[in-house]
C-alpha cells in the first residue's frame, strides 16, 4: 500500500459524506496526490479500492484533470499563471526569471530535487497579478525581490 | 458609486467567525425562511428582487428555482458554483475567504426554497484556502444548529458539503460541473433535460454562482422590493467587478449595476498606469468581446454592455494600454481555450487547436495574409456548432481582435514582427 493510514482514513470519511460514493473520486485523488506528490496506476487502484469503485472509473477521472500531476515533480511545484491578466503584468518574464534562477526547463525537477516550474492558466488571482502557486499556497503581486525571498524561504523549510 | 452590500464586512478580519457573523444579524434570514415562510414565498421574494445570476449568463435566479418540479419524488440538490475559472475573474474567492457564512447562509436559503436536503459547493481544486474557509464555516454552522437535522426546530434537514475539483475551466459549466461532482471527467451534457429536472445523480438540481447566492440573505432580510430598487430596472442590485490589467489600483470593487465603466477604471482604478493611453477593455471575463476606449462610459449593467457590443459576463474587467500587442492577446486566449476544451465536440476540440496554431504561426513571423480569413472561417465553423458555449467563447477574442485591430495582424504578416511591441513584459516595474 502506498497510501498512508491517514490518507485511507481521510478518503473513507469523505466517501461516507456523499449520497453516492463515486462522488468521492476527486476528493480521494486529491488526498492521494497530496500525500505522494503525483498520481500513478497503483494509486488509482488503491483509491478505487478504498472508495469502492472500479479502477477504471478512478483512472478516467484522474487523467482528465490537469491539476493532478502524473509524473514526479519537485518537492515544490511552482505554477506560474501565464493567462491574460497576469500576462499583462509581466508573467512571461516572471516565468523566464524562475527558469533561469532554478536552472530548469518547464516541467523539469531542479538538481536539488526541490523545484518544478510549470506555466498554468488563470488561477483566479487576476487583480493581484502577476502570481504563482507553490503547492497549495498562492503568492501574489510578485516582484523579483519577492520571488527571491520566497525561494529562499522554501529552501530553508525543505 | 461603490455600494458595499456583499462587501459590507469584507475588511473585518473576524468576519469568517460565526459569532461575528451572528452578532451582525447573520443567519436571521435563514431562520426567518425556515420558521415563517413557505418555500414558494421565498422563491416569490427572490423573483421580486429581479436578481440575475452572477456566474456569466445572467439568468433570473427566482425563475430558475421555480423550474424545480415540486411533486418529484426524487431528492433535490443545490449546487453552489465556486469553480471561478474565467480568466479575469476572482470575486467568488474573496467572498468565500472573507465572508464564508454569507455564502453558507445563501446556500441554505436557496436549498430550503427548492426543497433540497443536500447542498454542495463545488470549488476549483486550486482554491485550497477558500475551500478551508468554507469547510470551517460549515462546521461552525453545524455546531450552532444551522445545518444538520431538524434545523432550529423547524423540521427542515440540510447537509452541506465542500467538494473540490481538479482544475478544469469547463467544470464551471453547470452540466460538466455535475459530471465532475459525480466523479466523472468534466464533460458537458446535452440539454434538455435541464439540471432543474435532471441534474446531479439524475435528480432535480439548481446550480447557482457564489455571488448570486451571497445576495440571498440580504434579499430576505430587506425584501425583494428593496433589492429591485438598487441598480437599473432590468439589472437589479450590485455586482462585484474584478478590475485587472494596466490600471493603477486593480482590485475587486462592488458597484451598483448601471455605474459607468469609466468610474470603475478611472476613479476607483486610478486610471491607466505610467500615464499610458487606454487601448482596449474586456468587460466581462475572457469570453466577452473587446471594447475600445470610446465605449468607456458604457454603463455596467446587462443591457448597456450588450448594446455597446459585448457582455457583462463574469464581471472580470481587463484593461489594456497602448503597449499591448493584440495578436499576443489573441494568442494567449487561444491557448487557454485549446487547453480547456473538454474534447467532446469536434468543432471545439479541433477548431481551438487550429485557431491557436494559426495565430501562433502569425505571432512567430510565419503568417500569410490568407491566415486572417482562415481564422475568421474557423470561427464561423466553431460558433454555434458545439454542445456548450465554450466553443463560442473561444471564437470571441479572435474575432474581436481581428475586427478591431486587423492592422496589427497585417503588420505581423508583412513585417514578421508586431506593430506594437509589448512593453510590459518585465515584471520588474509592473
Ligand atoms: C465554459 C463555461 C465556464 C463557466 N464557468 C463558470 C464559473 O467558473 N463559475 C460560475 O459560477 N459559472 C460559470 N459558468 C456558468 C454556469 O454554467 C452557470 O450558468 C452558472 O453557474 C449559473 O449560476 P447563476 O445562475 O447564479 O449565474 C460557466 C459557463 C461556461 C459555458
Ligand atoms: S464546446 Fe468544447 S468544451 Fe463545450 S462540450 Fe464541446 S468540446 Fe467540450
Ligand atoms: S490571469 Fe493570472 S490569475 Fe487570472
Amino acid at each position: 500500500m502506498i497510501l498512508s493510514d491517514d490518507s485511507v482514513d481521510a478518503i473513507k470519511k469523505t466517501t461516507a459524506r456523499y449520497p453516492h460514493r463515486k462522488s468521492a473520486i476527486l476528493p480521494g485523488l486529491t488526498i492521494a496526490y497530496r500525500q505522494v506528490g503525483h498520481l500513478n496506476e497503483d494509486l488509482y487502484g488503491e483509491v478505487a479500492e478504498v472508495i469502492g469503485v472500479s479502477k477504471n472509473e478512478v483512472a478516467s477521472a484522474a487523467t482528465f484533470y490537469t491539476m493532478f500531476p502524473k509524473q514526479k515533480v519537485g518537492k515544490y511545484l511552482i505554477q506560474v499563471c501565464v493567462n491574460i491578466s497576469c500576462g499583462l503584468m509581466g508573467a512571461e518574464s516572471l516565468m523566464e526569471y524562475l527558469l533561469k534562477k532554478l536552472n530548469v526547463k518547464p516541467g523539469e525537477i531542479s538538481e536539488d530535487g526541490l523545484f518544478t516550474v510549470v506555466p498554468v492558466e488563470c488561477l483566479g488571482s487576476c487583480t493581484t497579478a502577476p502570481m504563482m502557486q507553490v503547492n497549495q499556497d498562492f503568492y501574489e503581486n510578485l516582484t523579483p525581490e519577492k520571488v527571491d525571498q520566497i525561494l529562499e524561504d522554501l529552501r530553508k523549510k525543505a | 458609486m461603490e455600494k458595499k452590500l456583499l462587501f459590507a464586512n469584507i475588511d473585518d478580519p473576524k468576519q469568517p467567525e460565526i459569532d461575528t457573523y451572528i452578532s451582525k444579524g447573520g443567519y436571521e434570514s435563514f431562520k426567518k425562511v425556515i420558521k415563517e415562510m413557505k418555500p414558494e414565498e421565498v422563491i416569490e421574494e427572490v423573483k421580486k428582487s429581479g436578481i440575475r445570476g452572477r456566474g456569466g449568463a445572467g439568468f433570473p435566479a427566482g425563475m430558475k428555482w421555480s423550474f424545480v418540479p415540486k411533486d418529484s419524488p426524487k431528492p433535490k440538490y443545490l449546487v453552489c458554483n465556486g469553480d471561478e475559472s474565467e480568466p479575469g475573474t476572482c470575486k467568488d474567492r474573496v467572498l468565500m475567504e472573507h465572508d464564508p457564512h454569507l455564502v453558507v447562509e445563501g446556500m441554505a436559503i436557496a436549498s430550503y426554497a427548492i426543497g433540497a436536503g443536500h447542498a454542495f459547493i463545488y470549488i476549483r481544486g486550486e482554491f485550497d484556502y477558500p475551500a478551508s474557509q468554507m469547510r470551517k464555516a460549515i462546521d461552525q454552522a453545524y455546531q450552532k444548529g444551522f445545518l444538520g437535522k431538524n434545523i432550529q426546530g423547524s423540521g427542515y434537514d440540510l447537509e452541506m458539503i465542500v467538494h473540490t475539483g481538479g482544475g478544469a475551466y469547463i467544470c464551471g459549466e453547470e452540466t460538466a460541473l455535475l459530471n465532475s461532482l459525480e466523479g466523472k471527467p468534466g464533460q458537458t451534457r446535452i440539454r434538455p433535460p435541464f439540471p432543474a429536472v435532471e441534474g446531479l445523480y439524475a435528480c432535480p438540481t439548481v446550480v447557482n454562482n457564489v455571488e448570486t447566492l451571497s445576495n440571498m440573505s440580504l434579499i430576505i432580510k430587506n425584501g425583494g422590493e428593496w433589492y429591485s430598487k438598487i441598480g437599473t430596472e432590468k439589472s437589479t442590485g450590485t455586482r462585484i467587478f474584478c478590475l485587472s490589467g494596466h490600471v493603477k489600483n486593480p482590485g475587486n470593487y462592488e458597484l451598483e449595476l448601471g455605474t459607468p465603466m469609466s468610474y470603475l477604471i478611472n476613479d476607483l482604478g486610478g486610471g491607466i498606469v505610467d500615464g499610458k493611453k487606454l487601448k482596449a477593455i474586456i468587460p466581462g471575463g475572457s469570453s466577452t468581446p473587446i471594447l475600445t476606449p470610446d465605449k468607456i462610459d458604457t454603463k455596467l449593467d446587462f443591457e448597456s454592455v450588450v448594446e455597446a457590443g459585448s457582455m457583462l459576463g463574469s464581471g472580470g474587467v481587463i484593461v489594456m494600454h497602448e503597449d499591448t500587442d493584440m495578436v499576443w492577446v489573441a494568442k494567449v486566449l487561444a491557448h487557454f481555450y485549446m487547453h480547456e476544451s473538454c474534447g467532446e465536440c469536434t468543432p471545439c476540440r479541433q477548431g481551438t487547436k487550429w485557431l491557436h496554431d494559426t495565430i501562433t504561426r502569425i505571432y512567430n513571423g510565419h503568417g500569410k495574409m490568407e491566415d486572417i480569413d482562415i481564422l475568421l472561417d474557423l470561427c464561423d465553423n466553431i460558433e454555434g456548432k458545439t454542445i456548450c458555449p465554450l466553443g463560442d467563447a473561444a471564437v470571441i477574442p479572435i474575432r474581436s481582435t481581428i475586427n478591431l485591430f486587423r492592422n496589427e495582424y497585417e503588420h505581423y504578416i508583412n513585417h514578421k514582427k508586431p506593430l506594437v511591441e509589448n512593453k510590459f513584459m518585465s515584471f520588474v516595474n509592473g
